[in-house]
């Protein structure tokens, strides 16, 4: 028996990093005191070579799969990571970390700075894709892992795949990247630009100061998410789900929720302000913004991919998907080709818009299945 | 097995690097890979068949010959498998000609339009011809490019392609090695099968894979003794 075997199949925390390991960041600046959430389901095998990284999108966090500790809900990825599933806990180690920046338990905008002992607020540096993956890799280094054998992840979680490939192709064997974009489009930035205005908008938000104030930018930031829930469907998925269904009988002759989107809508909103922070929303979203892998290498993506040619990939879009189309998955995988590296890429039908990651959608279990049996079988 | 697929495992060599385009479930891919150890990948436009592919965990990606050719690096492929799939591509000319500059060496199948059951259909019928080898009618065939044999032979002149095998075949019965100029293989053959490459561009050397054994003369039934 190795001494993995009587490690917990589920475990998590707080990884707190010494004053001798700042997170370099991509602005120039550092994070001292780096604290990253992290949440692991199966045991790592005896050579480390089982573990796989999955990469949360912009307002999920490390509960991927298990009970979520404060919604008792399932994890987000449960379709995916499970008994029989295609990530079995009993065949992997799965790993999933707050992503810095974030609110769920590591180092963000509403942690303390240790300079001033107050809430960071807008005094929080700037971060990017590129230093979410830093802090991951610092992360899978501190737990002994040298090399990845998958790193995977939808949406935000999907250009952090693309980032490791690019950052440390030498420390995954594969990726999965699913739903996403290799940059932000004009449209993805005016929506996330939308979004934050909401926020500053509010004058709950004070400057960024609103803990101090004891305050939050509730309805800033629910007006933002409003906005942004309607970016993750479709107009079938809408119609489908509510058409032009009314609420009540007959109309208000006013400004009341008359219409089932429109309750729908005002729901998500109210929900999600209760699970986030709108400081962590506005920094998440501008690090998207930023996300341009092409872009230290002359615009030429296939360049970022050049030293990730053994690395195994598998790209999938949805069909229905109008934030990150098809188009934008088809130019990743066509700059993998074109950089020599393996890859499978399927767009996969559905009505279900961006969330169809998140979704019952059998083919994509199916894909990932097979893929992820091929990468077991070549450990 | 299909007697494309069985021809096509004989003249591929082992451990070779092989794209299959229009790869379809991946039951070619999949005999490449187990029985010759090859590299395998796969380019399908079908996403139902590309799922399944996925699913069986080989590298497919959903595209199209027409254009996503164009985005493979050169000679980044020992063989590019194209099985009954030309006569469906938008350009024929282009694939072919991509084919050769992404793999030192193409294996090309095709239903031959020459063959005496198309030209009999036609002649007796006077319609679109509707045989065992190309059964849809008109109006619903995925095939928009057929040709001849003797068609095909043409633009591997004009590519300047070297035919280094040439091979009929008929349904249930194994290939037969023909000699492509022949005009009356051009009626007997449902369907051909060559294996090209470019004569301007001397093709990688033949390989010393494994025993190093002289790899042509071994076993027959298999060109590379595997």
């Amino acid at each position: 028996m190795t001494s993995s075997d009587t490690s917990p199949v589920e475990d998590g925390g707080i990884w707190r990093f010494g004053p001798d390991q700042p997170l370099r960041l991509d602005s120039g600046a550092g994070l001292q005191g780096l604290e990253i959430a992290w949440r692991s389901y199966g045991r790592l095998n005896a050579d480390g070579s089982n573990a796989v990284l999955i990469c949360h999108a912009l307002t999920l966090d490390q509960h991927a799969a298990g009970t979520h500790p404060v919604s008792g809900k399932p994890g987000w990825w449960t379709r995916l990571i499970g008994p029989g599933r295609p990530l079995d806990p009993a065949d992997w180690f799965i790993l999933c970390s707050n992503v810095v920046g974030g609110c769920n338990g590591s180092t963000g905008p509403g942690s303390i700075d240790p300079a001033t002992g107050a809430p960071y607020g807008v005094s929080f540096p700037v971060i990017t894709i590129g230093d979410m993956v830093r802090a991951q890799a610092m992360l899978v280094e501190a737990m002994g892992i040298g090399r990845l054998a998958a790193v995977v992840g939808g949406s935000m979680g999907g250009m952090q795949v693309l980032q490791w490939a690019a950052s440390y192709p030498e420390r995954l064997r594969s990726a999965v990247c699913v739903a996403s974009a290799a940059r932000h489009s004009a449209q993805n930035i005016a929506f996330h630009e939308v979004g934050r205005q909401a926020v500053m908008a509010d004058p709950d938000w004070r400057g960024g100061a609103y803990a101090a104030a004891g305050v939050r930018p509730e309805k800033g930031l629910a007006v933002a998410r409003m906005a942004a829930h309607i970016t993750y469907l479709s107009e079938g998925a809408l119609q489908r789900k509510f058409g032009r269904e009314l609420q009540n009988d007959g109309l208000s002759w006013g400004f009341d929720a008359d219409f089932q989107v429109e309750s729908y809508l005002r729901h998500q909103g109210g929900a999600f302000v209760d699970r986030f922070d709108a400081n962590s929303y506005l920094y998440i979203t501008r690090a998207m913004d930023y996300f341009d892998l092409a872009a230290p290498h002359g615009g030429v993506l296939a360049e970022a991919f050049r030293p990730a040619r053994d690395v195994n990939f598998c790209v999938l879009s949805f069909t229905s998907d109008w934030l990150y189309p098809t188009a934008e998955s088809r130019h990743i995988v066509r700059s993998l080709n074109a950089a020599g590296a393996r890859a499978s890429f399927l767009e996969i039908e559905s009505d279900k818009g961006h969330d169809a990651f998140l979704l019952d959608e059998p083919v994509m279990d199916g894909a990932l299945h097979g893929f992820f049996a091929s990468v077991r079988a070549s450990l | 097995m299909r007697e494309d697929f069985r021809e096509i495992l004989r003249l591929v060599r082992p451990g070779a690097r092989v794209l299959d385009v229009g790869c379809g479930e991946g039951d070619l891919l999949e005999m490449l890979i187990r029985d010759k150890g090859a590299d395998g990948r796969g380019l399908e436009l079908e996403a139902l068949k590309v799922s399944d592919c996925l699913a069986r965990g080989l590298s497919v990606i959903q595209g199209d010959a027409d254009r996503d050719l164009d985005y493979f690096p050169s000679r980044a492929f020992d063989y590019a498998v194209l099985s009954q799939t030309l006569q469906a591509t938008r350009n024929p000319r282009h694939v072919l000609n991509e084919l050769l500059r992404i793999a030192d060496r193409a294996i090309v199948s095709f239903p031959n339009f020459g063959h005496w059951r198309v030209r009999w259909s036609l002649l007796t019928r006077g319609r679109m011809p509707e045989t065992r080898a190309l059964p849809e009618p008109w109006w619903s065939t995925p095939n928009i490019h057929l040709c001849s044999l003797a068609d095909f032979a043409a633009l591997t002149e004009d590519l300047d392609l070297r035919v280094e095998h040439c091979a009929a075949l008929v349904r249930g019965r194994p290939a037969r090695t023909i000699e492509p100029g022949r005009g009356w293989e051009n009626w007997r053959a449902e369907n051909a099968l060559f294996l090209l490459s470019r004569r301007s561009q001397s093709p990688t050397a033949e390989p010393a894979t494994g025993s190093g054994a002289a790899p042509q003369t071994s076993a027959p039934g298999d060109l590379f003794g595997a």
